[in-house]
């Protein structure tokens, strides 16, 4: 199974108060995805010269004020760490190639989630309540977001096989349905030089859109090729630094549904997420159709 | 008549289909509101009785399963399986219906006003079904028997190896499935049209303006040049 959900707040009024609106989404998706939770958040910009690196410890004893100690004085540059338990985002002006490398070599058991400049990823396993608990999902401010809810189908129940899946700076994906061409995908691509962190299906399908793009593709040119390469049921939920977009394989096997409202625009792999926003009565809901694709910007 | 509110956001929902399917001579006449779905699966499945049940909103998957002889509405929309294997009864969809709506359904009335998603009517089993809008793709798949209205467009595979239910399509149709093919329609028909057109709220819908399709009989036993089709 697994749920996903999408929050784009188009009034500035409410965007201090996303997370609030975006709890009983996550939470309605219990039932579909009961084992881990993960959210990407895109809240307030850093400035244009620095970078936000969301890094995963694993352990919730990590020593993050050691980390940032360590990265100042080898590297020679400021750093900022802002830890939340098991996850912390490094804010620095260095080049995102140099930190990679850096944690690559200094701090190989760090997960790190993505690097940009307005999005944070959190995500862990546990029940979509106990998570946004862990994290502090209800006071997250922001302008989008993309939650996932997962039940495990294909692949272990780790926080790294969680949701989302980064394909690049201020990109990330969700998926609910499961790819049965991941492993030939998967080889194909390492071919190609894309690395991979997990023998996640998902991950998958996020690296083809991540090479698809590389090679010059947008994101819609990308997704046709998904359309024709990818194998299997999906809907998936993509966000950006200015957007959110979502597709349905052809055989509409996966849900989605959208209401789309003045102050906002939500989706949900079924109503229960969506019932409990403000004013929902008066939003257009609808079913998008399979293999079109849906965008909407900020 | 006797009117009854529930209000899902106060009750169980298992209290409520509990309570619905108590004995029809309690129930039967009966009114019954269910304020507060927001989205809940299983909502009034397996009624029995004559009762008429009022959902105020949106409804989840299988809303009104195995209904028989019930009156069921739903002001909003429903999810997957509305009306999944009706034996008998109406329910009313006022908004759209996801996939399978009156997947395997027996007998009764499925009325959707809005679209329906992919594979309305998969395996219809004698129930009528009447879609205001548009359906998806592979609706009618493998349909036996009953008659499926469609005032809009239906997607790609129509009626894909259909056995002996009649669909009536105004609008466009994207593809046939295997062995589907476009039939005259007879006064008999034309007459099991106007009626379902009329029962579902369309009695000013010209029958005249709807093509009807059917099984061409060609794989309903196996034959080895037809393996392709398969």
């Amino acid at each position: 199974m697994c749920g996903i959900v999408g929050l784009l707040v188009r009034n500035p009024k409410m965007r201090d108060s996303i997370g609030e609106l975006m709890l009983p989404m996550l939470i309605g998706m219990t039932e579909r995805g009961p084992d881990s939770a993960g959210l990407a958040m895109f809240g307030a910009p850093v400035a244009a010269n620095e970078r936000k690196f969301s890094l995963y410890s694993g352990v919730a004893d990590f020593n993050w004020t050691k980390l940032g100690h360590d990265f100042e004085k080898h590297l020679s540059i400021k750093a900022k760490v802002e830890p939340k338990v098991n996850h912390a985002v490094l804010t620095t002006t260095l080049e995102p190639e140099t930190v990679k490398i850096w944690l690559k070599e200094h701090y190989p058991q760090l997960h790190l989630l993505s690097v940009g400049q307005l999005m944070d990823i959190y995500k862990d396993v546990g029940t979509p309540a106990q998570v946004a608990e862990r994290y502090d999902f209800k006071n997250f401010k922001g302008t989008h977001l993309v939650g996932h809810t997962r039940m495990a189908t294909e692949s272990a129940i780790t926080p790294a096989h969680a949701h989302p899946f980064t394909a690049g700076e201020d990109w990330c994906l969700v998926h609910n349905g499961s790819l049965s061409n991941a492993n030939s995908l998967r080889r194909k691509l390492q071919y190609e030089g894309i690395e991979f962190e997990t023998d996640n299906d998902t991950e998958a399908a996020c690296r083809f859109l991540q090479w698809r793009m590389r090679e010059g593709d947008d994101l819609e040119t990308a997704l046709n090729h998904g359309f024709e390469e990818l194998d299997g049921f999906y809907t998936l939920l993509m966000g950006t630094s200015n957007q959110l977009a979502l597709v349905r394989d052809p055989f509409g096997c996966k849900p989605a549904i959208i209401a789309e409202h003045d102050d906002y625009v939500a989706i949900a792999s079924e109503f229960r997420s969506l019932a409990h926003l403000p004013d929902i009565k008066n939003a257009k809901v609808f079913e998008p159709s399979p293999k079109e694709m849906y965008v909407w910007k900020l | 008549m006797e009117t009854l509110k529930f209000d899902l956001d106060a009750k169980p929902l298992r209290e409520v289909n509990q309570f619905l399917h108590g004995d029809a001579s309690t129930l039967d006449g009966k009114s019954i509101v269910i304020e507060n779905p927001n989205g809940a699966h299983n909502i009034a499945v397996g009624l029995k009785s004559d009762v008429h049940v009022t959902i105020k909103g949106h409804a989840g998957y299988y809303a009104a399963g195995m209904n028989q002889l019930a009156k069921v509405t739903i002001e909003g929309s429903a999810g997957s399986g509305v009306a999944e294997n009706m034996m008998s009864g109406v329910v009313h969809v006022k908004g759209f219906a996801s996939n399978a709506a009156a997947a395997t359904a027996n007998g009764g009335l499925l009325i959707i006003d809005g679209d329906a998603g992919l594979r309305t009517a998969i395996a219809l089993k004698g129930a009528d079904v009447v879609v205001g809008g548009s359906v998806g793709s592979f609706s009618a798949f493998m349909a036996q028997a009953g008659n499926f209205v469609i005032l809009g467009d239906a997607g790609e595979g129509l009626g894909d190896s259909i056995y002996e239910a009649k669909i009536f399509v105004r609008g466009k149709v994207k593809s046939l499935g295997a062995d589907c093919e476009e039939k005259t329609t007879s006064p008999e028909d034309r007459k099991i049209l106007a009626d379902l057109l009329a029962k579902s709220g369309h009695k000013d819908v010209n029958p005249d303006s709807f093509k009807q399709y059917g099984s061409a009989r060609t794989l309903y036993h196996f034959h080895v040049d037809n393996a392709g089709a398969y």
